[in-house]
């Protein structure tokens, strides 16, 4: 019997939920304290993402700051020093802060109501990951108010530029970092929990939807690096602070030794940034194109393989580094075979709209953008792993258009496609499709404008983390520069989408979007507080 | 204002502008074997690329506009078919191995550097670079030239704007030249485009790359790994000339060096070291100690009106010399000479109302280095 996503069952929702006949949480806190103290995932989901989207902002000025001072050669705005901490903090804000906790916040509200569940596991551990965060990157941010600045070294934080030459903050960056990541590992372990233990009856693994199955590798993926992080970062403390050389080639330590480590976390951590968005991606397409997901067990069996061999590839990233020649064979041969399983998942996503009937609403849009680009990021991805060719690409514009490429309308453009699609859900109200179709279009304009160019200026010579560079390169930042700005205003129709969604717009039924079949879409729009007080059963569908 | 009008006139010009752009935006062929291999690579796979992406975008846009919803279509219900499956996973492994061969044949050629007719070791410090002729006794640094008002832009930036150096590194065509990178401080990274050598500098490693240019010029390129706060001011600039001229070049560059270390014993006047170290200063200690000794504390220290300094001479000499552990200050009795170090302390004590009147020998400093 052929196997596919669970249909949905209103039948079998808890209206009783509704209005609070089993709910025992009887005297709930009110105001700010309601919201420091909430259990509830889908409270604790909707702090995940309200953080995720403010920091998004903050990371993004940053990201203005540096593309303003790169739209046109010589030094306007900024100094180098300065320049080298917004390009730093652009980047530790959007990965930590923006993008992780984004997928955070989705799995909160939609692992529940996705596999029948009445919360997390571990509700109270919960909210503790949650407001780690705040504390981690209030912390970060406030380093760049300390005498000597806030972390220059680049997200990438390579020794020993950032201990032996490292600002006076540094310190303060590393409690950030190991706050954070306790945050992220407690919040994996609760999503491993809770979907391991808390299906609805009958549901079994291969049932599940996409995104539960990407958030539970994802989830393995985070509490096998995250620790490897927190090593690393506690090294460099060492060396900083208690006179050790891991990492200071003077004293006999190391410095290569903290890009194995790095990598072995960093590696990893883009496929954690990566593989939610393929679980989002494959909810919206089938949905909107009103057809079941062509291969779904072949995409459970290529997220697997992807996480796999995400733990192999990590020296691909240090090709220059002087490795041996065996080494660069082998990192080069693990990387190329990654296009296998990725290329599996974009030809399932294809066939799916093949013979579909296929309608465009938001979700859809941002979801087919995504297929497109993340592709074309796939693409340079491969010309990346060829080792002699990165000889000439390692550490150009070309590696920034090739990440931008697969996070901005990669992971970012899934992260929007969720929320649209989900919005109802969380809100009772449609989202505003005429602004929804112009956020879109900018979107994915200004994405381009911004990223197309810098294939070609890295092509053509241009370094990355420089604050003024060659003639040669003028034409390519201005455009980068002025799509940036374009994109980044563009953002803001977003806010205001969501501003009006949750304050009207059109209703949604419990079921807001015609072909959509998982358990969430069984309960009512906006889904109460408390769902699946009773487990609903589940019923596979046959074809 | 200044910075409105300039983004205003930018925008009004810019769709002039990038038409007539004849740029490069391509990787560059380069001058060597090697760099036409990878060249030739890059746009294979590239092409390969290309290939696949039209087949698969040109799949999901014809689905996109055959199968609307908009049109009344009625969407189908197959699913997973095992003869398709294998095939999109099949075909792409031969693909790929399609790609790894010529790859892993040229990355053989790029990591064999037996056989050079020349060594060079290639220095990475903040933010110059150092070469060194290998048993030719001939060493220099070389750092950025192009002028600070260019910079901000005071001054018409021009052509080789930001890529730029008081000394070249200067090789020979048709030769192998063996580089051997290392760093004294962080990781930078050694790149030339044209040549296809890029390669990490890293502290207490020495890595090997190597080169034949087959075309006498001019190449340059940039430092590729960041490494602080003026990673975007140490350019590479290689003059690649014939062997003769090459051979004329570094006899000459030898005879001058072993001219300097004989002229060590002599007694120097004050006027000739604060020439000398003036020139050293500018071309290694302005990029962080700035312009007039005016430092960019808490990282680098003010040299003017430094009072410690100014009191202590022994200190002073101690600190360049040997530099300061735990601190971006380098030790530079490998990397000056005695006279240049004794210039450029004579010229620190006496420049910017300091005025100490002392004259550091190079004979003193000798001594000390040989300690
Ligand atoms: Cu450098």
């Amino acid at each position: 019997m052929a196997k596919l996503p669970p249909k949905s069952m209103p039948l079998h929702s808890t209206p009783a939920a509704a209005d609070g006949q089993l709910n025992t949480h009887t005297a709930l806190p009110k105001g700010v304290m309601r919201w420091v103290l909430t259990t509830n995932h889908k409270e604790i989901g909707t702090l995940y993402l309200l953080f995720s989207l403010s920091m998004f902002f903050v990371g993004g000025v940053f990201a203005l700051v540096v593309r303003a001072e790169l739209f046109q050669p010589g030094l306007q705005l900024i100094d180098p020093e300065f320049f080298n901490q917004m390009t730093t903090m652009h980047g530790l804000i959007m990965v930590f802060a923006a993008v992780m906790p984004a997928f955070t916040g989705l799995a909160n509200w939609m692992i529940p109501l996705q596999i029948g569940a009445p919360d997390m596991a571990l509700p109270r551990l919960n909210n503790f990951s949650f407001w780690l965060l705040p504390v981690a990157f209030t912390l970060l941010l406030s380093t760049l108010l300390m005498p000597g600045g806030g972390p220059n070294f680049g997200w990438t934080f390579y020794a020993p530029l950032s201990t032996t030459y490292a600002p006076a903050s540094t310190t303060f960056f590393i409690l950030a970092i190991h706050i954070a990541g306790i945050s992220s590992i407690l919040g994996a372990i609760n999503i491993i929990a809770t979907i391991l233990n808390m299906r609805a009856p009958g549901m079994r693994l291969m049932d599940m939807p996409l995104f539960v199955w990407t958030w539970l590798i994802t989830a393995f993926l985070l509490i096998a690096v995250m620790p490897v992080l927190a090593g690393v970062i506690t090294m460099m403390l060492m060396d900083i602070n208690f006179g050790t050389n891991f990492f200071n080639a003077a004293g006999g330590g190391d410095p290569v030794l903290f890009q194995h480590l790095f990598w072995f976390f960093g590696h990893p951590e883009v496929y954690i940034m990566i593989l939610p968005a393929f679980g989002i991606v494959s909810a919206i397409i089938p949905t909107f194109a009103r057809k079941p997901l062509f291969g779904y067990t072949s995409m459970v069996y290529a997220t697997a393989a992807i996480a796999l061999l995400s733990f192999l590839v990590w020296a691909h990233h240090m090709f220059l580094v002087g490795l041996p020649l065996v080494a660069e064979l082998f990192f080069m041969y693990s990387t190329m075979l990654i296009a296998v399983p990725t290329g599996v998942k974009v030809f399932n996503w294809v066939t799916t709209l093949f013979r579909g009937s296929i309608s465009f609403e938001p979700p859809m849009l941002f979801a087919l953008a995504f297929v497109v680009l993340f592709t074309i990021g796939g693409f340079s991805g491969i010309m990346l792993a060829i080792a002699p060719a990165d000889f000439q690409y390692h550490d150009t514009y070309f590696v920034v258009a090739h990440f931008h490429y697969v996070l901005v309308p990669g992971a970012i453009f899934a992260i929007m496609a969720g929320a649209y699609y989900w919005l109802p859900k969380w809100t009772g109200h449609y989202p505003n499709e005429r602004l929804a179709q112009w956020h879109f279009w900018l979107s994915v304009i200004g994405v381009n404008l911004t990223f197309f160019p810098m294939h070609f200026a890295g092509l053509a010579g241009m370094p990355r983390r420089i604050p003024d560079y060659a003639l040669q390169f003028a034409d390519f930042n201005m455009v980068s520069s002025i799509g940036a700005f374009f994109f980044g205003t563009s953002q803001l129709l977003f806010v205001i989408v969501v501003v009006i969604c949750v304050r009207g717009g059109k209703k949604a039924p419990a079921k807001a979007w015609e072909g959509a079949e998982d358990l969430e879409w069984s309960v009512p729009s906006p889904a109460p507080l408390h769902t699946f007080e009773r487990p609903p059963k589940f019923e596979r569908s046959t074809s | 204002m200044r910075a409105l009008r300039y983004w205003s006139t930018y925008i009004a010009v810019l769709p002039f502008l990038v038409p007539t752009a004849s740029y490069a935006w391509n990787m560059p062929i380069g001058v060597t074997d090697v760099s036409g291999d990878i060249y030739r690579l890059h746009m294979t796979i590239f092409w390969i690329c290309v290939a696949i992406g039209l087949l698969v975008f040109g799949a999901m846009f014809y689905s996109l506009f055959r199968y609307r919803h908009a049109k009344g279509a009625k969407a189908a219900h197959f699913h997973e078919n095992t003869l398709v499956e294998v095939l999109w996973t099949a075909i792409p492994v031969l693909i790929l191995v399609a790609m790894a061969v010529p790859a892993t044949a040229t990355l053989k050629q790029m990591y064999d550097p037996s056989d050079a007719d020349l060594d060079v070791m290639i220095t990475g410090q903040q933010w110059r670079w150092r070469y060194e002729y290998m048993g030719e006794n001939v060493a220099f640094t070389s750092s950025l030239s192009t002028p600070r008002v260019q910079i901000s832009g005071e001054e018409k930036r021009g052509e080789t704007y930001l890529l730029d150096v008081d000394n070249p590194l200067v090789l020979p065509v048709n030769r192998k030249v063996r580089f051997l990178m290392t760093s004294d401080d962080v990781i930078h990274s050694w790149w030339v485009p044209e040549l296809a050598v890029k390669q990490d500098a890293v502290p207490g490693f020495i890595n090997e790359n190597w080169v034949r240019i087959n075309e006498p010029g001019i190449y340059r390129g940039q430092c590729a790994e960041l490494c602080g706060m003026d990673h975007g001011f140490m350019p590479v600039v290689v003059h690649a000339i014939e062997e003769k001229a090459f051979d004329e070049w570094i006899a000459e560059r030898k005879a001058a060096a072993e001219k300097e270390i004989s002229g060590i014993d002599r007694d120097w006047k004050l006027a000739e070291l604060m020439e000398r170290g003036q020139a050293t200063y500018e071309a290694i200690c302005v990029s962080c100690h700035q312009p007039g000794g005016k430092g960019s504390p808490p990282a680098f220290p003010a040299l003017a009106g430094n009072e410690q300094l100014i009191a202590d001479q022994a200190w002073h000499l101690d600190r360049v010399i040997n530099g300061v552990s735990g601190a971006a200050m380098p030790a530079f009795r490998d990397t000056l000479n005695p006279v240049e170090i004794a210039a450029v302390v004579t010229y620190t004590r006496n420049a910017w109302g300091n005025d100490t009147g002392d004259v550091v020998q190079p004979s003193v400093v000798a001594e000390q280095v040989d300690q």
